[in-house]
């Protein structure tokens, strides 16, 4: 696990719900063949497209993303399979 | 595609949502439109006629959509309109795709789909002015040339651009070949996406040589507003302020108008009965349709209010903030974050709410929505409330300073939400099993509303509600005031009432202590009545005799009624509100066969949690028929809440009887 973790470090790699408030990232891959995974990729979140996190809700669910110029609200969950580089 | 100047085109409008379609659709055709539903969805159908330099065209508004895939019911709709599949309406000539500047390649995306069915395309370009405010510049000859489209520039509130549209859409429909790209099947065989991959990649070319963007664009004035409305904190606190005002608008604002509807139809009714031979026909149209009618139009005010409050907060974009603030919270239960509103509103009347779920896209997600929605304690069981707190509980306190009163108001109020809570939660995970539903959604700009857009949504809404409950609703009436009224010949037993009764026939003159004598015994034998006495035996678990029967089957109409059917079985005059002392002490004086009294503190404890729980207004069950387009959905609510309010009743019954109570 901590291996994993040093590896994610040092190619600044990560998933879009972990980013912390305020990052940007690239979008390097969007996991899973489900519907919620196709919408994504419609609404606009593809590999190469830059992304940011701009906060999330109450309870810290649903998170606000910036992308193409337009604000985006997803659960972490659905965030969870968006893979990005720092 | 040829067109001869006499041919009538057929024109459809696309595009996101928020890409201001509606206003656009608002400007061409004025107020000429019609909504209706098209058939066995709930997706709204909207046409107009737009005069286009000279001929009128058919315009069609489709529903707001992200994407052509068909994945949702919305997206099926504008696919099959599109191919020409969609019975009863015509394949549009030209497509006009609505798409937002500020948001350019996003927007986009559904036009490049728009393609691939060779269908002619006219891109509207919506929201210029915002976009070059924000110091970018956009090249719309050069856009067009990019998407190999004509591309026209648009304002419809001024006006900018709508000549130059209808030229290009009567130019486009003339045209056979469509130099669009197509972006065929064969890209798909590079994986699953590739599709999508390269709508986007062209999407970036074409944005990237037509715009020139601002490299440091001022901070969007929405992030700004969003600091504060959804701060973690203070985002809360407003969103609780913002309800509180929707909240005591439709309570307590439309009560102005309410009363007046209720007196103007109170004064009809009476007007007719003085002006017409007394006979079955007079109480037909009084009793019958102008009070089941008057009883629904009543409720027009609320309606009306909550649209207009609804319509503010979706024009602006503060819904989706509210959704975003509250998705945790109702994702708990399985339901979306959009069903918060329709909830909160359905304390007020659960019909407008039913109406406002239509903001939740997802069929199940909205239905459990509509399921739950009748579980908040509505205005109509206020009046039922306080006549049984009145009758037994005032002056009443716990430690001295609490008043049971309050106690018991809120201990209903709750008792409707834990149940609604726990009833979304099993529906969620049975009849309406889905996995829990995508969130997914965007946070529109913030953006002034448009007055012409929320009037006219907001009396869209009530004429869609007059038309279409109105006419359910008034079958009911007149079936339940048939029950009531009839049989009429029956010989009552008791002289006094027929002499009564003789007495009014002949002379015309009314003694109103008789003729409430007459009204009871006419109830009693009526058809009503009978069915109290036959479901007697089911009811008296809970400690409910006959006439309490008649009081629960008349309230099923609406449930405020049974205030005045308790009046008129207890002889005190219907027009007895609730708190009349004389109801609350023939309440109280009320005596069975034996002697023992009808009415305890426990009876009218178990009346008020059936009341809580129970399916008793037939407005709602005619809007839930009409929103979820099947009579099934409102059988199986009228059902599973009929069961449960019998449930718990029968528990606070009989469990109050164990402990020694009643």
């Amino acid at each position: 696990m901590s291996e994993n973790q040093r590896d994610r470090k040092m190619t600044e790699q990560t998933t879009l719900n972990t980013l912390p408030i305020g990052a940007c990232g690239r979008v390097t891959a969007v996991n899973g063949d489900s519907r919620i995974t196709r919408r994504i990729l419609e609404m606009g979140i593809i590999p190469g497209v830059l992304v940011q996190l701009i906060k999330s809700a109450p309870f810290d669910d649903p998170i606000e993303v910036s992308v193409r110029g337009y604000s985006l609200a997803m659960r972490r969950s659905e965030a969870a399979a968006i893979e990005v580089t720092l | 595609m040829v067109n001869s100047a006499a041919h009538s085109l057929t024109i459809a409008l696309a595009g996101n949502p928020n890409a201001g379609k509606t206003t656009l659709f608002n400007a061409l055709t004025g107020l000429k439109q019609k909504v209706a539903n098209y058939p066995g969805v709930t997706v709204e159908r909207k046409t107009g006629r737009w005069q286009l330099n000279g001929s009128a065209a058919d315009l069609i508004d489709l529903p707001g959509l992200y994407s052509l895939d068909a994945t949702s019911v919305d997206e099926q709709i504008a696919r099959s309109v599109i191919t020409g599949e969609q019975k009863g309406v015509k394949r549009p000539d030209v497509v006009v795709a609505v798409v937002d500047a500020t948001n350019l390649e996003r927007n986009l995306y559904v036009v490049t789909q728009l393609f691939d069915f060779k269908i002619p395309v006219v891109v509207a370009l919506t929201m210029i002015d915002v976009f070059e405010k924000l110091d970018h510049q956009i090249n719309v000859e050069k856009l067009a040339l990019m998407l190999k489209t004509p591309v026209v520039a648009i304002n419809a509130k001024t006006g900018r651009g709508i000549k130059e549209l209808a030229q290009e859409v009567r130019k486009a429909s003339e045209q056979s070949d469509s130099k669009a790209p197509v972006f065929d099947d064969a890209d798909e065989n590079s994986g699953p996406h590739a599709k999508i991959f390269a709508r986007y990649s062209f999407i970036a070319k074409a944005v990237q040589e037509s715009t020139r963007h601002n490299d440091t664009p001022k901070l969007r004035i929405s992030h700004k507003i969003d600091k504060v409305l959804t701060h973690k904190f203070f985002g809360l606190l407003i969103l609780v302020g913002v309800l509180l005002v929707v909240f005591q608008a439709i309570f307590s604002w439309a009560t102005v108008p309410m009363d007046l509807l209720e007196q103007g139809f109170g004064g009809l009714s009476a007007l007719v009965k003085e002006n017409m031979p007394p006979g079955i026909l007079t109480d037909l149209i009084s009793d019958g349709i102008i009070a089941g009618v008057g009883g629904v139009v009543v409720f027009l005010p609320q309606i009306l209010l909550l649209f207009l409050f609804i319509s503010l907060l979706e024009d602006t974009g503060y819904m989706a903030r509210a959704a975003f603030l509250m998705d945790k919270l109702m994702s708990k239960v399985g339901l979306h974050g959009k069903a918060f509103l329709p909830l909160v509103s359905s304390f007020a009347c659960a019909i407008p709410g039913i109406m406002a779920t239509r903001t939740i896209e997802n069929r199940r997600d909205r239905f459990a929505t509509i399921m739950v929605a009748p579980f908040m304690s509505c205005s109509a069981r206020l009046p039922v409330y306080t006549l049984m707190i009145a009758a037994f509980f005032a002056g009443q306190t716990v430690f001295g300073f609490i008043s049971v009163a309050a106690v018991l108001m809120l201990a209903m109020y709750t008792l409707g939400i834990v149940v609604a809570v726990i009833v979304a939660f099993i529906l969620k995970r049975t009849v309406l099993k889905a996995p829990p539903p995508p969130f997914l959604m965007e946070l529109p700009d913030y953006r002034l509303p448009n007055l012409r857009t929320v009037l006219q949504n907001m009396l869209t809404r009530a004429w869609l509600f007059l038309k279409r409950a109105g006419t359910v609703i008034l079958a009911i009436s007149i079936l339940l005031w048939a029950l009531m009224y009839f049989p009429r010949d029956l010989a009552p037993t008791q002289p006094s009432a027929s002499e009564a009764a003789q007495a009014v026939a002949a002379n015309g003159e009314q003694v109103p202590a008789e003729d409430v004598v007459k009204e009871s015994e006419q109830l009693k034998h009526s058809f009503a009545g009978k069915l109290g006495h036959t479901i007697e035996p089911v009811i008296q678990p809970l400690g409910f005799d006959w006439k309490i029967g008649v009081a629960l089957i008349a309230s099923f109409a609406a449930r405020e009624v049974l205030v005045s059917t308790l009046s008129i079985i207890y002889n005190v005059g219907k027009d007895a509100d609730a708190e009349s002392t004389t109801l609350v002490s023939a309440i109280r004086d009320a005596k069975r066969d034996d002697g023992r009294p009808v009415w305890t503190p426990l009876t009218a404890l178990t009346l008020m949690v059936f009341f809580v729980l129970a399916m008793q207004c037939m407005s709602t069950l005619a809007v839930v028929r009409r929103e979820t387009n099947s009579w099934l959905w409102p059988l199986f609510m009228f059902g599973y809440m009929t069961v449960i309010a019998y449930a718990a009743a029968f528990l606070t019954y009989q469990g109050g009887r164990l402990l020694g109570y009643g």
